[in-house]
């Protein structure tokens, strides 16, 4: 298939898929938020999450304080903010229409008719609505857009590029969840109460809570979650899911040049594969996340020079 | 003065319906103004959840327009079509036959059938395709031929399209969208199928391969995702299933042309392209595209790859060539012609130009190399105002102009804001020329929603309607 159709069937994926993570992410911070707590933790809880999107910057520059309901238009509307839902899912939008002889009517109109709607959305209708039910609506269409993939599309290369921006996104997403609100959580707060509702919240983010309750049977603990967000392989935003969709789909559109690449995806599969929740506690988690991270950019650098910048004139 | 005379494709002389519109006529008596508006609003929601949309140039940057879909279908009897195939099969061959002429032998100008500065000063004209073969001879490969019909019904050529025609995917969409709304219609209505059209665009693409390609790799070039025609783009290729290219997925290497892939570079042979000339080489014609591929046109020169249509085909579609097509079918085939030609003034022409100014309220006037409808005068539905600012570039470049009498188009009753009633339509078919010449029953309704508009480009508000030939 033509490169830069590989490019935009992979960045269409990674701009849906990030779409819903921002709202995920942004739905956790508010359910904090409306928790009985101090000023400077209600500005810690928004403050973490424009770290985690690393906009923190960006967002003083052109909003100042930081506060919930500015933190929110920022991270939905806001035209110059490149990760803003608003933006993720029309650059979703602007990726499918540049191959859409390549999808299917039925994923084209899907993601068409998400860009439709949030082209119309103000920020004074979702308030009035509820950004509740706003981030409902995203997490729904992006599951809606992932089974219209699944349940439509041709298993061939062109399902395989959706496959990897898929993953590579939610593995670069749950890292960032994770990293920061560990971080938040392990070292701040020692109160027991809010400790529950903080874990569970994050819990909820990823829709583990009930994976959680299930898989352990237990109370909830940090180590816990972190087993079940890095290691375990059955859970779909986990780490090692992620990094396993990745290496599988990246064996199935192997070319002449991708062998490094894919040893290399291979080797972070059996790092998470064979690892251990305790040895990475003990060598420090967010040391781990970071290098987890970077070793997620330098596949998606790696994926983006093997395949889909176009190849040069070799004659 | 409004056109009040015109020829009613449903209703004939005493008020009476047609036969072939029999089975319509009663429907439409039957169906409620509110089911004919629901309907309406069903198809409006479906082609705008598909994006079956086009950009208009002019407006803000990027804005998707629907084009108005009508769901009267206009019908073309098996006898009209029967004529009206075999004109338009006669007078696509006559056209190719003189591309190729002018670009060889250039035995018309010879003759002095035409004057050759009206050939070869014309814009469209490419010195680089002299003495170059293309396969089967063929030069416009895909054509759209406007037709009108006037006065008593008779057919009338309005201009023919060998460039980069389009709208042949409102055309299947049409069908689709009336098969979807109104099923029982086509369960009492004997309607010619058309949804073979990409098949046949495949094998004729496939046809014209250079030589001892058995397997020809074929793809659609499109300027982008914001060319007015992308949709259509996207739609063809889809429906080939063959790739649809920029002219960055392509590059040209010891004069083969090669497309990206994820598994290294891949050979291809025949590229429909629906780019203009000018855009197609940068070394060759304009330097600034860039949606051109470097060293396309040395590739094609050298017969390594099939550019559909043929680079320099466009001279023939020039409205300033246009009054002499009779005589090439006549040249060329020596054959009277089948289908009329609409008497054209050629303003360059000084006897032409006096009658022309003289008679400005009566007559269309048109940009010899326009398109789309635009920069165009209607002379009886202008204001005075609007006639005099066009004399006056009318009178600076004469020789960009060529008129007509304003043709009374035959209308075809559409639904409307004030519910059914008459308006003027055009006919698009499509010529299909590789080894053998095809063509789908039919072609694309145009039809001008504005009550006695002429002027049915969607481009400036026009809309379309599903388009019927009955099997006889």
């Amino acid at each position: 298939m033509l490169s830069r159709t590989a490019d935009h069937l992979f960045w269409m994926a990674r701009y849906m898929e990030r779409a819903e993570n921002t709202a995920r992410m942004l739905d956790v911070c508010y359910r904090v938020s409306l928790m009985p707590q101090s000023p400077e933790e209600a500005e810690q809880n928004w403050i973490a999450l424009l770290r985690i999107m690393s906009l923190e910057p960006q967002y003083r520059e052109t909003c100042g304080e930081v506060e919930g309901s500015r933190v929110l238009r920022f991270m939905i509307f806001d035209p110059e903010n490149p990760s803003s839902i608003r933006n993720c899912l029309r650059a979703a939008r602007e990726n499918a229409h540049a191959v859409r002889d390549t999808l299917t009517a039925e994923l084209w109109e899907t993601m068409n008719a998400t860009w439709i709607k949030v082209r119309g959305l103000t920020p004074e209708i979702m308030e009035d609505r509820g950004v509740g039910e706003f981030f409902e609506w995203v997490k729904y269409r992006s599951h809606l857009s992932r089974g219209v993939t699944i349940g439509t599309m041709l298993q061939d290369e062109a399902w395989r590029f959706i496959r990897l921006g898929t993953f590579l996104e939610r593995a670069d997403n749950t890292a960032r969840i994770l990293d920061v609100k560990y971080q938040v959580l392990v070292t701040e707060d020692d109160e027991e109460d809010a400790d529950y509702h903080r874990w569970s919240a994050l819990l909820h983010s990823v829709s583990a809570f009930e994976v959680y309750r299930k898989v352990y049977r237990d109370l909830i603990s940090p180590v816990k979650v972190a087993e079940l967000l890095i290691l375990n392989p059955l859970m779909p935003r986990s780490l090692a899911r992620c990094v396993r969709e990745v290496f599988v789909n990246l064996q199935e559109v192997a070319n002449d040049r991708s062998a490094e690449t894919i040893r290399r995806a291979g080797e972070l599969e059996a790092s998470l594969r064979f690892g251990r929740v305790d040895v990475l506690i003990e060598q420090g988690l967010h040391p781990f996340l970071d290098r987890f991270m970077d070793r997620i950019y330098d596949l998606g650098n790696r994926i983006s020079d093997d395949f889909l910048i176009p190849v040069r004139n070799t004659g | 003065m409004p056109i009040t005379e015109f020829y009613d494709e449903m209703t004939g002389d005493g008020g009476l319906v047609r036969p072939h519109y029999a089975d319509v006529s009663k429907w439409l008596d039957k169906m409620s103004a509110e089911r004919l508006d629901r309907k309406r609003a069903e198809a409006h929601a479906l082609f705008h959840r598909s994006g079956i949309t086009f950009a208009v140039y002019g407006e803000d940057a990027g804005t998707e327009r629907l084009i108005p879909f009508d769901i009267i279908p206009r019908i073309i009897t098996a006898s009209e079509w029967s004529t009206l195939k075999r004109g338009l099969k006669q007078r696509v061959m006559a056209l190719n036959a003189f591309i190729r002429d002018i670009y060889h032998e250039r035995a018309i100008l010879k003759d002095g059938l035409i004057p050759p500065e009206d050939v070869l000063g014309n814009a469209q004209y490419r010195q680089e395709m002299i003495g170059v073969a293309v396969a089967h001879d063929v030069y416009a490969h895909i054509a759209g031929v406007d037709i009108v019909r006037a006065g008593e019904g008779e057919f009338y050529v309005l201009e023919d399209n060998l460039r980069v025609p389009s709208g042949v995917s409102y055309m299947l969409e049409d069908r689709r969208m009336m098969m979807r709304l109104f099923p029982e219609l086509f369960a009492s209505n004997r309607v010619a199928p058309v949804d073979h059209y990409p098949n046949l665009l495949l094998d004729t693409m496939r046809s014209v391969a250079p030589a001892g390609q058995d397997d020809p790799t074929v793809v659609v070039m499109t300027p982008g995702a914001y060319n007015s025609a992308y949709f259509e783009h996207a739609f063809l290729a889809q429906q080939m299933g063959v790739e649809l290219v920029e002219g960055q997925d392509l590059f040209v290497a010891d004069d083969q042309v090669y497309m990206r892939t994820t598994q290294g570079p891949r050979r291809i042979d025949v590229i429909y392209r629906r780019i203009d000339d000018d855009f197609l080489d940068p070394t060759v014609f304009r330097k600034d595209s860039m949606l051109g591929v470097p060293g396309l046109l040395q590739a094609y020169r050298a017969g390594k790859v099939t550019l559909a249509n043929a680079v320099g085909g466009g001279l023939a579609d020039d409205k300033s060539i246009y009054p002499y097509v009779p005589e090439m079918i006549r040249f060329y085939l020596g054959e009277e012609p089948i289908l009329k030609n609409v008497p054209t003034y050629r303003c360059r022409d000084e006897g032409d130009l006096s009658y022309v100014l003289a008679n400005l309220d009566d007559l269309v006037v048109k940009e010899v190399h326009g398109a789309g409808g635009y920069g165009m005068l209607v002379g009886p539905t202008s204001s005075k105002a609007q006639i005099e600012a066009f004399r006056e570039r009318l009178v600076a470049s004469p020789g960009k102009y060529i008129a007509q009498p304003t043709l009374s188009l035959s209308a075809c009753p559409t639904f409307v804001e004030s519910g059914v009633a008459p308006r003027h339509i055009d006919l698009r078919p499509f010529v299909l020329s590789g080894k053998e010449v095809h063509m789908v029953p039919g072609g694309l309704t145009r039809v001008a929603l504005t009550e006695g508009s002429l002027v049915v480009n969607s481009s400036q508000g026009g809309g379309t309607k599903d388009t019927w030939v009955l099997e006889a």
